[in-house]
């Protein structure tokens, strides 16, 4: 049936057979085969999102024109906005505009931003570490903070620790990360003035390593905790399916518990596969990023996405959008390949 | 189990909808007491006092009033949201159950394209190009939402369709509407139920996320996200209460929707697998 099916492992252990080395290896082939369909199918995908874009901007009501002159459009005569109007070629349909973007791209022309007054390739080099680098860093610790904790909280079902854990991850998966942004910027910046509230440097100065890393504790703080709830229930869930199996009453049998209860017996079967799933989750690390991104003022493409919407920057919103839907294609397909790779009872058709 | 602890946990499972009663009835009750409200910049950002409960935001509206105003609103097109979604996956999850073959193959491709893009990214895109029309509000988190509920509802009716009463009761002498009536239509409608109830939070999260990013409702149509986004500049001069009070409502708001929904998971338990 659906992908969601056929990627939950099947409750009982693989039978204790003797694995031929060619079955070993068969796990990576399958997954390299995998990514490659999955390549094959996103490439149509992303160009059909990039083909609905620009159909949906057409259904607009918004005049790209008045959009692109901003607050010039009411001091431009009727005759200036005719010349402009066939000089940039608004009225033409979506799909010859479409086109047109689809072989600029192809040659590495993405427009010009009006927002950011910058080319979208100029506007993407720039701001596209600031976004990897605050993204990276929260994804990796809400990752480590979140198996860390969900195992403990696994193992020890109804212990405090447990209680606290998935208290904090049901609040938390409701809270939008905007009100957790606020209220970060409201006692940290704002009422004990430990550190700045927006910016990744301080008004007029340069970016610094230091002054980035400082600037950017809040946003990160932010983000990591709108991505740990998920990931903690699931890795919890995972912990429990696995602690009551007969492989694990078996272990606890021979005397082991604890770190190597869960190393041996628990961790391979239900963090590893906790973790391949991290790569479909990067829709929320996306929306994550755009919110506290734009809260902060942080000079990454995901604030950015939000301020060119608003603005009705076109070039660089298709840019963005298009990009975005490419990168959660890939992080699925990424996800689920790794799934294959390690753990050889999934099996999965594309 | 026994009756009695059959009924603790039947009233355990209350709570979330009276929670939630309780949220709605003061989101419509308090903007009536208070009656017709007027912006008095004398009165703006003032701090909590016995007059102004929750202070006054920087217009010097009464800031419980907007709240429980902009709560009226998000709830309310939440529940427009949760609906839409809900009809339509229903609409096209029967449909490719019923039709099977290549058409249920196409609509489930379908399905998967509209589950791999961003649902955020749509929404400001949507919300963006027609800017403050609440309309566009709804139909960008209901095209973003209604894949989840079509697989459920189409997964629900295949496993109905394969569990062995139907067909025991079709050789029993049972008509194709009378299977319909007792076994099709019941399971589906608890599934989609679920689904809405399920959609809720995530319809409140998504408005107010869009309102607030400023792509969403108008700034001087008070949903909670526009609330929230007034709050950010106010904060930074120190008026905590125009954050907290609007911040609290959401959060209280979210909580009590997502316990109502695991409240009505659990009661109809989709029979087979994990479809969510």
């Amino acid at each position: 049936m659906s992908h969601l099916e056929t990627l939950t492992p099947t409750p009982s252990p693989p039978a204790a057979e003797t694995i031929r080395p060619s079955e070993l290896r068969r796990p990576l082939r399958a997954a390299a085969r995998l990514l490659a369909v999955r390549t094959v199918i996103a490439a149509p995908l992303t160009v059909v999102t990039s083909a609905g874009l620009f159909a949906v901007a057409s259904l607009s009501p918004f005049d790209p024109l008045a959009a692109y002159l901003g607050s010039g459009y009411q001091f431009a005569t009727q005759s200036q906005r005719d010349a402009m109007r066939a000089a940039y070629d608004t009225d033409q349909p979506w799909h010859r505009a479409w086109w047109q973007w689809i072989g600029g791209a192809l040659h590495g022309d993405l427009g010009f931003s009006s927002t950011q007054s910058q080319p979208v390739t100029t506007v993407l080099t720039e701001r596209m570490p600031f976004t990897l680098a605050l993204s990276g860093a929260a994804l990796v610790t809400a990752a480590v903070l979140a198996v860390a904790l969900g195992c403990v909280a696994g193992m020890r079902r109804g212990g405090v620790l447990e209680r606290l854990c998935t208290g904090f991850s049901v609040m938390f998966a409701a809270v939008p990360p905007f009100v957790v942004s606020l209220a970060l910027v409201m006692v940290v910046a704002v009422g004990l003035h430990w550190l700045p509230a927006s910016g990744a440097a301080a008004p007029g100065a340069d970016y610094t390593v230091a002054g980035v890393v400082r600037h950017g504790i809040l946003p990160w703080i932010a983000l990591t905790v709108s991505m740990i709830p998920w990931l903690l229930l699931t890795t919890r869930a995972a912990v429990l399916e696995w602690v009551d199996s007969d492989a694990v009453r078996g272990a606890r049998s021979r005397g082991l518990y604890g770190w190597a209860l869960l190393r041996g017996h628990i961790a391979p079967v239900s963090v590893l596969p906790t973790l391949a799933l991290l790569g479909t989750r990067l829709p929320e690390l996306i929306a994550g990023a755009a919110i506290v991104e734009t809260v902060f003022g942080w000079p990454g493409m995901a604030g950015v996405l939000v301020e060119s919407a608003a603005a009705l920057d076109f070039p660089l919103l298709a840019a963005l959008t298009v990009g975005a839907a490419a990168a959660v294609l890939a992080g699925s397909a990424l996800s689920d390949a790794a799934a294959v790779a390690i753990d050889p009872r999934i099996g999965m058709s594309a | 189990m026994s009756t009695q602890t059959l009924r603790r946990v039947r009233r355990r499972e209350n709570w979330p909808w009276l929670a939630l009663g309780l949220v709605a009835i003061t989101a419509l009750i308090i903007p009536l007491l208070a009656g017709e409200q007027v912006a008095d910049f004398a009165a703006a950002l003032q701090p909590p006092s016995t007059e102004h409960p929750a202070g006054t935001d920087h217009s010097g509206y009464d800031l419980l009033v907007r709240t429980a105003e902009g709560l009226r609103v998000s709830l309310l097109i939440a529940v427009i949201c949760a609906l839409v979604a809900t009809v339509l996956g229903l609409a096209i999850g029967l449909a490719a159950a019923l039709a099977g073959g290549w058409v249920d193959a196409v609509v489930m491709r379908v399905v998967d394209g509209f589950n791999a893009l961003p649902h955020l990214v749509v929404g400001i895109v949507i919300a963006a190009m027609w800017r403050g029309a609440p309309l566009a509000i709804i139909a960008s988190i209901a095209l973003t939402h209604w894949p989840a509920v079509a697989r459920v509802v189409r997964a629900e009716l295949l496993a109905v369709a394969d569990a062995g009463w139907i067909e025991t009761a079709r050789l029993a002498g049972a008509s194709r509407w009378f299977v319909a009536h007792h076994h099709l239509i019941p399971a589906v409608t608890g599934q989609a139920m679920t689904a809405m109830v399920v959609l809720l939070p995530h319809a409140v999260w998504h408005e107010s996320t869009l309102s607030f990013l400023g792509v969403g409702l108008s700034p001087d149509r008070a949903s909670l996200g526009t609330l929230l986004s007034e709050a950010r500049g106010d904060i930074l001069t120190g008026a905590w209460w125009t954050l907290a009070v609007p911040a609290v409502t959401l959060v209280i708001t979210a909580l009590t929707v997502a316990a109502a929904g695991t409240a009505v998971r659990n009661r109809h338990r989709p029979p087979t697998g994990r479809v969510w």
